[in-house]
């Protein structure tokens, strides 16, 4: 089936949802996962397919496209419906798939309102979906609105922690982001003669050098708003931290990679002098990103914004590789996207699902002593923590070493200066490692739990000497599947980069290609 | 003397005939036979006299389409593609208005609203079907005084009485300001057909006494479609009116005044058009970003290029009308006078695709007058649904809609939505064509991006209080959990129009095809 139809499947999958009965919360979810899962299927397929055949298609056809649907739309502005895939969306795509699986899973829980948490989550994967493979400008920016919506519903409905605040931040963060896109996309599609949205064909009418120099920034920071680029990073960790576990996985995991690819796809391809003039800014501008979001990170009392900032640290990584303008760096810009989704989805499950849905905290110092009581978290949290410092055999390595050396041959300093932020990378995530799944002892001697507790008005749990204070739901079956699933992708992906990594280089080679 | 053609003309006014008709059988229905009947019987009989007699007049438009245009009487009576296209938009929206109104209590005089109801929109439909100065004026009253009389018809009610004076005291001024202007024309021109207005302007140049009376004109429309500064009636009138009045206010009235005063200012007007550009930074930058932030400041002092003419006024009022009617918009509590404030920036949206005052700007401001139609109008008719059972229109009165209103909340999203300009709703598309008919005006420079921005930017600002609302409507628990149910049709007219407002967006296409051609023979 053509992978297009994972859009399709999850929009039926939105409306289908909507159509059952309020109160059959079992069909419903399992309604969802089965949509989401034939999503993940077609789109699986269709990458294996596509790895096989790559390098004939290119040899044949010069570009590595693969189109899934070219039609016109609306003639007067010549926008089309086309939709494509190539090595460098197809990775994206199919973390959208795996996110999509996993989230569901893990809002297995979730109880109230269960019809409309899965419309609206299923709608948003659509979108994410459909920018994804958008290769006409117009229809990428219809789906990039589109996924703006859904977001808001769900944080605002089913989030915490200042959850309206948080919702109405990202949407309006995001939604600024976008006007910019749109003042940036009719000023292009008019300079370039108004004829066509596509965005192959925009590319084949390079505009002159001085409008590229004011029209990409337009472009450029309109979408890395949602990349979370630094300093208008600020909805991010606000925004994951007030999200539902799901959304959480989604937002960092998938939404803020349709920025940093949308800045790859369309202002990069279609204003390269504009890049030209402006990737030390960006560059460096990552740096401060990377180094910034990880400090932050570890200064955090709250292991939910420890995640939150390191995805900021992390998506510094992607910003910086794109900057580069050069084979590895993009390359490693494109797998980090992939790696950062899985390894960002991952945290925010242990975080807001395994950890804050069962003891109802997330403050490090009230934490503690967690790995008797949930081991399969600790050994989530320890796999994720552990790909996230890049370490070795993790996609997390092979995605950052390749940014690094892409960001050396550019300025030994940009990669000295991201370099930076590996030790405390290390030192934030072995300190929330430590605080949560360790530092019994600690609390127990000082008694600051107990304490913690009754400042929070909620009953002092279980603290018998000897025994653990905590008395949690084990870790239940979804959760496992999908813990499972996601720590495999690391591994697999860490061991075997070349089963993802070929077809990236292959296509950034033709991108670069078609810049000069 | 020419002769009149009688016969001619008669046929060109079916549809307007047969409404007269239909106004005083629902007049004579309900003051003969329905005296001791029950409200709601009374109601829902007169209202379904009205329905069918909008329905058989859509017949002779129908059939009035793809014939050749006809001009009657020197322009009095226009018969084209595009008059007859938006006389059915018309029948459209008091079609959906008259369904609302007839779930609503419209106190004890039932005949006589819907009849008012029907003569307005006959007001609509020569205003649309016009192109002589004084038939403009003729029908901007008709319709303007029957909705002065709609807006009070709460008689109960002080808010209802004060938004009637207060919508009646403007609107007599505007009036004024509207006869004195078309009065300079005429007395200039000796002409009262726009098309030979047009050419004694083209030929003698303007004076600057038709300045004055552009002026006066723009002052006059500015008033009817509510445009900052002339916008201060709305939001009284808006909250104040019973809600269906307010509906065809803000929809009916605004796009046949919309429709009519874009034919004066691009007929008429079309010699004094003048120009609104800002030649930004684009063509001139080549130094440092340093070099940028300097030169954005002196570009800020110099780079406007304004010459006199209508562009010029529009410019700035349709600026003021973003900017003001979104902000203000944010801190209303009562969802009638959000929507008020609301729909006053979309005139200013509005304003930007006649300022570009091409084919593709005027194809587009006729584009975004029927989505915007359509998308109002559903909003004001749940709006006007849900609030009589709800408590009232305040925004606390629809938290948990979701919950005691599923289907209609439903609705109420997508027009909100479509309202917010996102995809793939009809408002989304229809924006987006507006401004980039704005952009297409000057490629090469980007004069008129200044006002692309601000209204890009504004749209950012006005998704926050279409939010809040929705917040109120999803988010927040319901006060009580009773549910709120509404009749089957208002429901289901409603969702017709919330599926008009869908396709429109994701298949502009045909719409487009059919006002392209239409435009083009203008």
């Amino acid at each position: 089936m053509r992978t297009d139809w994972s859009i399709y499947i999850s929009f039926i999958g939105a409306g289908l949802v909507m159509l059952l009965p309020r109160n059959a919360k079992t069909l419903i979810r399992w309604t969802a996962l089965l949509t989401g899962s034939i999503g993940l299927l077609i789109a699986l397929t269709g990458y294996f397919a596509y790895n096989a055949t790559f390098s004939d298609l290119i040899k044949s056809q010069g570009d590595g496209f693969v189109t899934l649907v070219n039609r016109p739309w609306i003639s007067a502005l010549g926008i089309h419906y086309h939709l494509a895939v190539d090595g460098i969306n197809y990775p994206l795509v199919v973390l959208n798939g795996f996110v999509c699986v996993t989230g569901i899973l893990f809002s297995w829980n979730i109880e109230e309102r269960v019809k409309e948490f899965f419309a609206f989550f299923l709608t948003l994967i659509a979108a994410v979906y459909g920018v994804f493979m958008a290769m006409d400008l117009f229809l990428l920016f219809v789906f990039y609105e589109l996924a703006i919506i859904p977001k808001y519903f769900i944080i605002a409905i089913w989030g915490s922690t200042r959850k309206e605040y948080g919702a109405m931040k990202l949407v309006l963060y995001s939604f600024i982001g976008s006007a910019l896109v749109l003042i940036g996309v009719l000023a292009l599609f008019f300079a370039a003669g108004g004829h066509s949205f596509g965005i192959l064909e925009l590319a084949k009418h390079p505009l002159s050098p001085d409008l590229q120099r004011w029209m990409f920034p337009l472009l450029f920071v309109g979408f890395a708003v949602l990349a979370g680029m630094w300093p208008l990073h600020t909805w991010a960790p606000m925004g994951h931290v007030a999200a539902p576990t799901a959304a959480s996985m989604l937002l960092a995991g998938v939404v803020m990679k349709l920025g940093s690819y949308a800045c790859l796809r369309a202002a990069m391809l279609l204003m390269p002098q504009g890049l030209e003039y402006w990737k030390w800014w960006i560059a460096w501008i990552a740096v401060i990103g990377i180094v910034y979001g990880a400090a932050v990170a570890f200064a955090q009392k709250d292991f939910k914004f420890i995640i939150g900032y390191s995805s900021v640290s992390h998506m510094g990584f992607v910003l910086l590789g794109l900057a580069t303008l050069n084979v590895k760096g993009i390359s490693g810009a494109v797998l980090q996207m992939f790696s950062h989704g899985v390894i960002a989805s991952l945290l925010f499950a242990v975080v807001g699902r395994m950890v804050y849905d069962r003891t109802h905290t997330r403050q490090l110092d009230e934490l503690g002593g967690l790995r008797p009581v949930i081991p399969f978290a600790f050994w989530t949290f320890l796999i994720a923590g552990a790909a996230s410092m890049g370490l070795p055999g993790f996609s997390g390595f092979v995605a950052e070493i390749q940014v690094l050396i892409g960001a050396f041959s550019m300025s030994p300093w940009l990669a000295a200066g991201a370099g930076l932020s590996i030790p405390i990378t290390v030192a934030y995530i072995l300190n929330a490692l430590h605080k949560v799944f360790f530092a019994e002892e600690e609390h127990a001697g000082h008694g600051s739990a107990a304490h913690a507790d009754e400042l929070h008005g909620r009953d002092a749990r279980a603290t018998g000497a000897g025994e653990s204070r905590w008395n949690l739901p084990p870790i239940t079956c979804p959760e496992m599947v999908a813990g499972a699933i996601l720590m495999s992708l690391l591994v697999i992906i860490g061991i075997y980069p070349s089963i993802m990594l070929n077809m990236i280089t292959a296509n950034v080679e033709l991108f670069l290609r078609g810049l000069r | 003397m020419m002769a009149v053609p009688y016969y001619e003309v008669f046929k060109a006014l079916g549809a307007e005939a047969m409404l007269v008709v239909t106004a005083f059988v629902a007049l004579t229905l309900d003051l003969v036979w329905l005296r001791r009947a029950g409200m709601k019987t009374r109601s829902r009989t007169v209202g379904s006299v009205a329905l069918v007699g909008l329905l058989a007049s859509a017949i002779p438009l129908w059939r009035q389409f793809g014939q050749h245009s006809l001009v009657l009487l020197g322009g009095t009576l226009v018969v084209n593609g595009l008059t007859t296209l938006f006389n059915l938009v018309i029948i459209t929206l008091t079609l959906v208005t008259v369904v609302i109104s007839m779930d609503f209590d419209v106190g004890r005089h039932v005949g006589e609203y819907y009849a008012t109801l029907l003569f307005g929109a006959i007001g609509m439909m020569l205003l649309v079907s016009t192109e002589e100065l004084i038939t403009i004026f003729v029908a901007l009253e008709l319709t303007s005084i029957c909705l002065y009389i709609l807006t009070a018809f709460h008689k109960g009610e002080l808010r209802s009485q004060e938004a009637a004076v207060k919508y009646f005291m403007f609107g007599a001024i505007s009036s004024a300001f509207l006869l004195f202007g078309l009065g300079y024309v005429y007395g200039l021109t000796g002409a009262t057909n726009l098309r030979e207005v047009a050419k004694i302007i083209q030929t003698s140049g303007a004076s600057p006494l038709m300045a004055v009376a552009l002026l006066f004109v723009i002052i006059g429309f500015g008033f009817k479609v509510a445009i900052v500064p002339f916008h201060l009636w709305a939001p009284d009138a808006y909250e104040g009116a019973p809600t269906p009045v307010t509906a065809f206010i803000a929809t009916g009235s605004k796009v046949a005044s919309f429709f009519v005063f874009a034919k004066v200012m691009l007929l008429g007007f079309g010699g004094m058009q003048g120009a609104a550009y800002h030649y930004g930074v684009s063509a001139t930058w080549q130094g440092s970003v340093v070099d940028l932030l300097g030169q954005l400041g002196t570009s800020f002092r110099n780079g406007f290029y304004f010459s006199s003419g209508w562009t010029m006024l529009l410019a700035v009022t349709g600026a003021a009308s973003m900017v003001l009617g979104n902000c203000v918009a944010i801190v209303q509590r009562n969802v009638k006078r959000l929507l008020a404030y609301s729909s006053i920036a979309h005139a200013g949206y509005i304003l930007v695709g006649l300022i570009a005052a091409t084919q593709m700007g005027t194809t587009s401001v006729l584009f975004y007058l029927i989505v915007y139609g359509l998308t109002n109008l559903g909003a004001f008719g749940v709006v006007a649904a849900v609030a009589a059972r709800a408590g009232g229109d305040d925004v606390e009165n629809f938290n948990g809609m979701a919950r005691r209103a599923p289907f209609l909340s439903l609705l109420m999203l997508v027009f909100i939505l479509s309202l917010a300009g996102i995809p793939p709703l009809g408002g989304f598309f229809g924006k987006f064509y507006l401004f980039a008919a704005a952009v297409e005006r000057d490629p090469q420079s980007f004069g008129l991006l200044w006002l692309v921005m601000i209204g890009v930017l504004m749209s950012a600002v006005s998704l926050y209080y279409y939010l809040i609302l929705l917040k109120h409507v999803y988010v927040l628990p319901p006060k009580d959990d009773t549910v709120i149910a509404t009749p089957t049709y208002v429901n289901l007219v409603l969702a017709a129009t919330a599926l008009a407002v869908i396709l429109l967006g994701v298949f502009p296409e045909p719409l487009l095809a059919l006002l392209k051609p239409l435009v083009a023979r203008l």
